[in-house]
Order: structure tokens, then sequence, then C-alpha cells
């Protein structure tokens, strides 16, 4: 499904894009690259600037400053060729209360003037499938859970063949059932060649996807690419299993290792450019009886936390 | 304005990439207008309030026909008058014009653009894409159909128990003579078409307003204050300068389609400055409405 030969390879590309909100400055000289057929990751605390940096793709918000592109087509002027290309879900769903899921996508079918009426309520039925909403298709809106209305939501993202789809924390108020759901649905979408952009304040609902990461801290997208990658720009982290964890501490301390912590039969830290071989070896001179030893790159988990501070507390 | 929806920017480059989501783009299509149409036919607000309309008419048929002498018994001014049902919508038309029209254009216009952002709709039309002057055409357009279908709640019903209740003889013009029932209709006709346009114009100035706000209860209130000022300011005789740029001004003027001949110089007066606050207030929603950012 996917269209590829643009010549940038990139299905959203984006230079010093700003956004300001009188004073606050909501999204700041972010560079981002979503290449083509990648599930991208868009990651960060409440408030970080995900939701406005959509706002900006999808042209419902003007930069302050910077540039974007979709599809390698420049906004605002390929809007219009661009946005028919991308389905996309921006802060939660949103539809008319008193009609049903299915009258709510015709009309967003019949405000397209590209989609051929003829094909519409095929292509309805077949969205409304794609997410298990076929038979509260008749139900009205404001009797749906919010479950139902999320998927009603990416169901309308479904209507017409994509080429991205920009999803902004599809799995926001899904019980877990509900979350795995959305994310095999995004894989099969992944597999079908379409690239996806999906933003999440949960970086479990969505690392196991995800084939690229984008952090967002404070307006600032402060790490970016494979998850390989944002992985490895991580600091690497020495477990040390021990009966003597205070005195195997005080070696690593010694070493030049930081931020070691002592728990109960183990000690861990941060090597920096130590060599590990001669934290073994330090230990054993040492007299430690050394029962594990481990070196691991720091988990995704913590990477997250430590590149957005914070945590999961809203930022801004 | 052109009653017609027009897609934005040329025909799609097909030569961009070689995805399946390339598709022609059809240029020619009322699907969203009708579709439009359809959301503020079926809404249940918007119902009650045609009944509401349609309410006007009937009760005055009913109290003029209890308390109207028989034939040959009460004066002939009366009876001459209540010889052709028609003047039922008439009268009610001029009833209504004054709140209950302008109110209900209100509502309508309320829902416009405020009323899709306050829901969150108006982002994902937006995305679908339609240009946003598109929207604001299918919005104004959908309006415009909206005041016919208020002046028609009126006139329809009103004329339906009109001829029920005092049949169809000829019409008693304001100029005192005569005419036919068939000519009648037509001057009828020629009424709900000129309230319409009335009723168009101000549905632009709502439109605008619409584009202000994400509140579509503040936006029709803002509206319904827009009339009643403009009633009281056309009320004023020292504003007398004024009052010819008041769009309600010469509302009152459809009298003089009633008249044998008709009296074409205020209506045509009328319905220039129905033209003028369409085309400035469409154009101010535009400004305002094509360069905004989209945050509900
Ligand atoms: N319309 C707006 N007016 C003022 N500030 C806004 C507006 N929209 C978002 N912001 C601010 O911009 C920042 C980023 O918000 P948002 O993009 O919604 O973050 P996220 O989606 O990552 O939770 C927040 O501090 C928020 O308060
Ligand atoms: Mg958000």
């Amino acid at each position: 499904m996917s269209s590829t030969g643009d010549a940038s390879g990139l299905a959203v590309h984006t230079e010093g894009l700003t956004k300001r909100f009188g004073q606050q400055v909501a999204v700041d000289a972010i560079g981002m690259a979503v290449p083509r057929g990648a599930v991208y990751g868009f990651l960060g605390p409440n408030g970080s600037g995900k939701t406005t940096t959509i706002r900006m793709l999808l042209g419902l918000v003007e930069p302050s400053s910077g540039s974007r592109s979709l599809l390698g087509l420049p906004l605002p002027s390929g809007a219009g060729q661009a946005l028919p290309r991308v389905g996309s879900l921006v802060e939660g769903p949103a539809f008319h209360p008193y009609l049903s899921g299915r009258s709510n996508l015709a009309r967003l079918d019949a405000a397209d003037p590209l989609a051929d009426p003829r094909t519409a309520a095929g292509r309805i039925d077949a969205a409304l499938d794609r997410v298990g909403l076929r038979a509260a298709a008749k139900k009205r809106y404001r009797a749906y859970s919010l479950g139902m209305r999320q998927r009603l939501a990416i169901a309308a993202a479904l209507l017409a063949p994509r080429d991205l789809l920009v999803l902004d924390e599809p799995t926001n108020g899904l019980d877990p059932q509900g979350t795995r759901e959305v994310r095999s649905l995004i894989g099969s979408l992944a597999a079908e060649g379409i690239t996806v952009l999906v933003s999440s304040h949960l970086l479990a609902e969505v690392e196991q996807i995800c084939s690229h990461l984008g952090v967002m801290r404070e307006g600032r997208l402060v790490a970016q690419g494979t998850v390989a990658e944002v992985r490895g720009a991580g600091p690497m982290l020495v477990r040390v299993q021990t009966r003597q964890p205070e005195a195997a501490a005080a070696v690593l301390r010694e070493l030049g290792v930081t931020q070691v912590v002592t728990t109960v039969g183990e000690v861990h830290g941060t090597p920096g450019d130590l060599e590990p071989e001669k934290i073994v070896s330090a230990l054993v001179y040492a007299g430690v009886g050394v029962q594990g030893f481990t070196v691991a790159v720091t988990s995704l988990e913590d990477l997250f936390v430590s590149l957005t501070g914070e945590g999961f507390d809203v930022s801004g | 304005m052109s009653a017609v929806e027009v897609g934005s920017g040329t025909a799609v480059d097909a030569g961009v990439g070689a995805g399946s989501a390339i598709r022609p783009r059809r240029r020619w299509s009322t699907r969203f207008l009708r579709s439009e149409l359809r959301l503020i036919a079926g809404r249940r607000r918007n119902q009650m309030g045609l009944l509401v309309l349609a309410a006007v008419p009937i009760i005055m048929a009913i109290a003029v026909k209890v308390s109207t002498p028989g034939p040959g018994e009460g004066p002939n001014f009366l009876s001459s008058i209540t010889s052709n049902g028609l003047f039922v919508p008439l009268a009610a038309l001029g009833v209504e014009i004054a709140m209950f029209l302008p109110l209900a254009m209100s509502m309508l216009s309320g829902d416009a653009v405020a009323g899709e952002a306050n829901l969150g709709t108006l982002r994902y039309l937006l995305t679908v894409p339609v240009s946003r002057t598109r929207l604001l055409a299918v919005k104004y357009v959908s309006l415009c159909i909206g005041a016919l279908w208020g002046v028609t709640a009126v006139a329809l019903p009103g004329a339906v128990i009109g001829i029920a209740l005092f049949g169809t003889g000829d019409l008693t013009t304001l100029s005192g003579s005569q005419i036919s029932f068939g000519v009648a209709v037509w001057r009828v006709v020629l009424v709900m078409l000129y309230l319409a346009a009335g009723l168009a114009g101000l549905a632009a100035v709502g439109l605008f307003i619409s584009t202000l706000t994400e509140q579509p209860i503040a936006a029709s209130i803002a509206l319904l204050i827009f009339t009643i000022l403009s009633w009281i300011l056309d009320s004023v005789p020292q504003l007398s300068w004024l009052h010819p740029w008041l769009i309600v001004h010469e509302w009152m003027s459809f009298g003089d389609l009633l008249r044998d001949p008709i009296a074409w110089a205020n209506v045509l007066r009328g319905l220039f400055v129905d033209g003028v606050y369409a085309l400035v207030f469409w154009l101010a929603a535009w400004a305002r409405f094509s360069s905004k950012d989209i945050t509900s």
C-alpha cells in the first residue's frame, strides 16, 4: 500500500519546527524524520508538545517557524495533495453525538472530495470491520464507550487508502485488552507498508511495535532514531551479584563508576568509559566474592525516564 | 455567492509516488452539502424549532377565525382581508421575522463552525481534508437553505390553515385593489424569498461570529444580540443616518411586494443591503478562519 520514490524517503520531515503560544514555547525547533515504512513511536510526557507537533503536521496549526513536509510534499502548499493520503487521530475521538457511528463515518466520507460515493458503503463497512465495530455501527455515538469511540476514530482514519497514519495517543482510555488490539491493528497496518506515527505518553504501550522512536521533553526532541540507536545512546549499566554489596560498592566507586546503587545481593552503577574487565579484576583483587556480573544497556524504560527528566509527570 | 461547492486546488498530480492512495479528484459534488443539510435537518433541536415556527401562523389563524364576525356582519375592511387565507402566512411572516426567524438563524449559525469546534469534529473535517474555503462555502450555503426552510416552515402551514379556514377569494392588496388567488400565491412566494434573503445576510454575520468562538451557544446569543440591537437602533430617529445600513431596516418593506403594482424601490434597497452583509461578513469569516489555529 505504500508509495515510495519521493526523493527524501521520509514520510514526515520537519526542520526547526517551532510553535509558540504567547510566551510559552510548546514545540521548540524540532527536526523530525520518520522514514517510509517505519512505525515511529512519538513519546513524551503529557504537555511535552506531541499533539501540537501533530497538529502542525496536519495543517491545523500554523508553525511559528520552521518547515514541515508530509510524504515528500511541503506544507502548507502540498496539504491538498498529501492529506488525502494521511489518516489521522488527533487528541482523542470527536464525532456528532446524536449520529450513529456509521452516519458519522458517512459524513466524513461525504466531505472528502476524492471519495467515490459508489464505494462509500463498502469502505465504511470495511473500516468498521477492521476495528471490530460493525455490530455497534447503528448505535448513536453518545452511547459508545470510550474504547468504542477510540476505535471509531481509528476507523475514520482508515476510510480511504492511506500511505501514512498519524495516531495521537490511540490507546488512551483503553483497557489492557483494547490496548493490545490497537497494537496488533497498528502492527498489521504497518505490515501492509503503511507508515505509522503513533504518539504516547506511555512507553510500554508502544515500544513492542515501534521500529523508530522520537522522544519529546518540554517541547524539544531529545532523542530520535531506530529503537537500537536510541537505546544505544543511553548509558551502559554494570550489575554485580555478590554477598558483600557494601565492599563491592566501595570498589566500584573507587574505580570511578557513577550512580552506584546497593541493594540486597546486588550493586549496579554506570561505568562510563571504564572497561568491564577492569571492574571484574578489581573486584577479585579486593577479595569480593562475585556471583554474577552483567553489562547491559539501560532498559528503554529507564532511558525514557532519564531522557524526559521528570518521568511521567506533566511538563509545561 | 455561488451556491456551488468547489474543491480547492487543482487535480491531484498522480506523478508523486505510485501509491494506491492516489485517487482521481471528483471535481463537482454536492455530497458534502447534502450531508450538511441532513445533519441540520436531523437534529432534534432544529426540528423542534421548525415546529415552533409553524405553530405561530396556526395560532394566529385560529385566533382570527374565532374573533371574526360572520360574513356581512363585521366592518367591510376586515372581511375583505379575511376573504383570502393567504393573509395568514403573510401576517405570520411579519410577526416572526422580527425575532423568531432570526433566533432560528442564530441557532443554526452557532452550530456551523463553533459547534463543530466544540465537538472537535472540525479538526477531523479539516484533515479529511476539506479546504477551509470550501468548508465556509458549504456551511454558508447550508445556512441559506436553512433560511429558506425557516420561512417555509412559517408560510406553508400558514397558507394551508389560512386557506382551510378562510378560503381562496381575492386578496386585497395594501393599495386597496384586489388580486386573484393565483397572483396572490406568487406574491407570497416573493415575500418568502425576500425575507429568506434578509436571513441569509444575517446568517453571514452569524457565520463570522461562529468562527470567533468554540462555544456554539455564545455564538447564537451574540447573533441574537446583534439582531436585537439592529432593531433598537432602527427605532431611534436620531440615528436615521445609520438606518439604511441596518440589515433589519428594510425587512418590513416586504409589504411593498403586496402593493399593486409592486413597489420595488425599498425591496431592492433591502436586497442590496442583504447582499453587502453577506459579502462583507462571509469575507470576514474567511479572513478569520483561513488563518486560524485549530486547537479545539
Ligand atoms: N491552544 C493552546 N494555547 C496555549 N497553550 C497550549 C495550547 N495548546 C497546547 N498548549 C501548551 O503546549 C504544551 C504542549 O501541549 P501538547 O502539544 O498538547 O502536549 P502533549 O500532546 O505532548 O501532551 C502544553 O504546555 C500546553 O499547555
Ligand atoms: Mg497530547
